[in-house]
């Protein structure tokens, strides 16, 4: 009886294509809308997490801010070893410092950054090596004059060489040696380039560019295994006590935890997703009243039709089928094709907009159930109507 | 004993609308149809003829008296029982064809098979032997729309044939036609009347009515006068 249902609503279909297509448009629309909406929401979380993670994950950025008495107490290289001996659960720690400098090499200027950095610190914070070397203990800790320079730098400075590995070039007023290039860590926002960058030993920064032992802020790095609210208690109080903040005084220093970042960036995309995701559904609800509405004009356009199938023996419930099976037809076949313009509008757009397309198989079979069970509902009460015809009236119907 | 008739209508009452627009269209029909008979139902319009098939068709039900078919009476079967009834007993002509438009004959044909569950090669075999039947398999393929009048009702006539039913009731089924196509309807009606199947048809014409065996005059809500047809009547004078 199904079978029959089946065959008779392609038929029915098929003798109508241009009217099917106009009753399945807003189930179209619907489900494109909400794939699109859905998917590029997924592509503009993992771009963000991308961009969170570039940060390195499970890990703390410590760094002074403003205190009490209006000024800026920075770190030091001995709370950065205080960190890495009596915090459990720190793999490593590193202190960073930089300053903005005019790189000059072969003649040309181009305003920059001089990081200073340790091996421990690109190891925090996930910095590949991409030509070249890393620095070595010696030049770390004689604070040797070489640097590894950015992508940003590479392209801007030593575009007409083959190689910058080996140039030396000038930072202000120290010259050093080229020995390796990073490899570009992805924009973390705000407006600079992380990539416009160049790295020297930590040491060798604090004595020729900024003229102290200071560090700017700390990257630590911890296992995962631990907890992370525990582990910010417990720096939050080494530190005061290394800070000699008294009871009642508020904390001069601030800890940015990146796994906290994530979770709440992520949840806030999250939410939008849901939210415009619920708007594209309200389309899908109103395709269903249109689906219902063709279908109604249709019982009664076709009111001789259904005549006709009732006097020659058809029971009400095969009527009934033939129309509810023609509804979901309808509505299954406007769901595919949503789906196939979701995934056009979702690649597109997330190409348009520079986002991931991020496939969310669970949003593409939802989508395709809800259009189903649309079908089933809306279809449900001009199916009703069909088979409640009385045949005699049916047959006269002009 | 004998067979019971394939139709017995017993003081069948039909009324139309309720308190003061109520209109009785039947007020007592009486009418016992035996198996092999054919049928000829004639009287003035609005005389209750169409009401009357539309009973025996099982498409309506009575107000009173009492409808047996086969013996069975129809008044307690169910919607259902009454549909099932209709498609494995009952074909129909109907007076303005009925057709599916956008639909070709064969499919036309076909349609009460789809209820009976056929599969579709069935069907269509079917379908083509009751179009050849009436003399159209060459325009099996062809819609409505490109069917003469005549052909039609041909269509509809292979329609109501294809499920070999015992009874065809056929509603005016040259109303709409010109008497050269209309005598070739009756030729028709008249063969299939000759192979078993029992006839019961609407009209308004006399030289129609010469085709059946017995004509049915109806008038004012009942049958005035049961006689045989003119063309039984000779041909027994002829025998006698
Ligand atoms: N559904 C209905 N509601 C109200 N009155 C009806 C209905 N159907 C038929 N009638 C009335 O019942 C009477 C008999 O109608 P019926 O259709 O049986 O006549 P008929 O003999 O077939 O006439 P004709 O030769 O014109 O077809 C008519 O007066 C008609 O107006
Ligand atoms: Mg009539």
């Amino acid at each position: 009886m199904l079978g029959t249902s089946l065959m008779l609503a392609f038929r029915e279909i098929r003798r109508h294509l241009m009217r099917s297509f106009l009753t399945t448009l807003g189930i179209i629309i619907g489900v494109s809308a909400v794939i699109t909406m859905v998917t590029l929401g997924r592509g503009v979380t993992a771009d963000i997490e991308e961009q969170i993670s570039s940060l390195g994950s499970n890990m703390f950025f410590v760094f002074p801010i403003t205190g009490e008495r209006g000024q800026i107490r920075p770190f030091d290289e001995r709370d950065v070893d205080a960190v890495r001996e009596q915090i459990a659960g720190v793999k490593s720690v590193a202190g960073q410092i930089d300053q903005s400098v005019t790189a000059i090499y072969n003649g040309q200027d181009w305003d920059t950054k001089v990081e200073g950095v340790s091996r421990a610190f690109m190891d925090a914070r996930g910095i590949e090596i991409d030509q070249g070397r890393l620095f070595t203990d010696e030049e770390e800790s004689a604070g040797a004059n070489v640097c590894i320079v950015g992508p940003t730098v590479v392209e801007e400075m030593f575009g007409a060489v083959a190689s910058p590995l080996g140039e030396r070039m000038r930072l202000d007023n120290v010259s050093c040696q080229v020995i390796g290039v990073f490899a570009s860590r992805g924009n973390v926002g705000g407006g600079g380039d992380d990539d416009n960058s160049v790295f020297m030993p930590l040491t060798n920064v604090q004595r020729r560019f900024a003229g102290s032992n200071n560090i700017g802020y700390m990257a630590v790095s911890y296992d995962s295994g631990y907890d992370n609210t525990a582990m910010i208690d417990a720096l939050v109080s080494l530190l005061r006590e290394r800070r000699v903040l008294l009871e009642g005084q508020a904390n001069d220093f601030d800890i940015v935890d990146t796994a906290e970042i994530n979770e709440t960036v992520s949840s806030t995309v999250g939410t939008m997703t849901v939210m415009v995701a619920a708007i594209a559904a309200i389309s899908l609800v109103v395709g269903g009243v249109g689906i219902m509405n063709i279908m109604l004009v249709s019982v009664t356009e076709r009111t001789r039709e259904i005549g006709i199938r009732l006097a020659i023996g058809a029971l009400a419930r095969e009527v009934r089928l033939q129309f509810l099976t023609e509804a979901v037809v309808l509505c299954c076949f406007g769901g595919l094709v949503g789906i196939v313009l979701g995934f056009v509008f979702s690649v597109s757009l997330s190409a348009a907009l520079g986002f991931p397309f991020v496939f969310d198989p669970f949003i593409n079979v939802l989508s395709f159930v809800i259009s189903a069970l649309i079908g089933v509902m809306f279809g449900y009460f001009p199916a009703r109507r069909a088979s409640q015809l009385d045949p005699i009236e049916a047959l006269r119907h002009e | 004993m004998s067979e019971p008739p394939i139709i017995e209508l017993r003081g069948i009452t039909k009324t139309f609308g309720e308190g003061a627009a109520a209109f009785q269209a039947l007020k007592g029909v009486d009418l016992v149809v035996e198996r092999g008979d054919f049928l000829a139902v004639m009287g003035p319009s609005g005389s209750g003829k169409s009401t009357t098939m539309n009973i025996l068709g099982c498409l309506d039900q009575p107000s009173g008296g009492v409808f047996k078919f086969l013996g069975h009476e129809v008044q307690s079967l169910s919607k259902d029982q009454r549909s099932l009834l209709r498609r494995r007993y009952l074909g129909f002509v109907f007076q303005g064809f009925n057709l599916l438009a956008r639909t070709t004959a064969a499919e036309n044909v076909e349609l009460p098979l789809i209820y009976r569950g056929a599969t579709r090669t069935e069907r269509r075999d079917a379908a083509l032997r009751a179009l050849d039947r009436v003399g159209l398999l060459p325009w099996a393929d062809h819609t409505p729309a490109e069917l003469s009048g005549g052909q039609q009702q041909r269509v509809a006539i292979a329609r109501a044939l294809v499920t070999d039913p015992e009874v065809l009731l056929a509603d005016e089924p040259t109303g709409n036609l010109d008497s050269e196509r209309s005598v070739e309807i009756m030729k028709f009606m008249a063969e299939l009347n000759d192979q078993g199947i029992t006839v019961l048809m609407v009209t308004h014409e006399p030289e129609m009515a010469d085709y059946a065996k017995t004509v049915v005059h109806f008038k004012d809500g009942l049958v005035e006068r049961s006689e045989q047809s003119e063309r039984l009547a000779l041909k027994q004078g002829a025998q006698g």
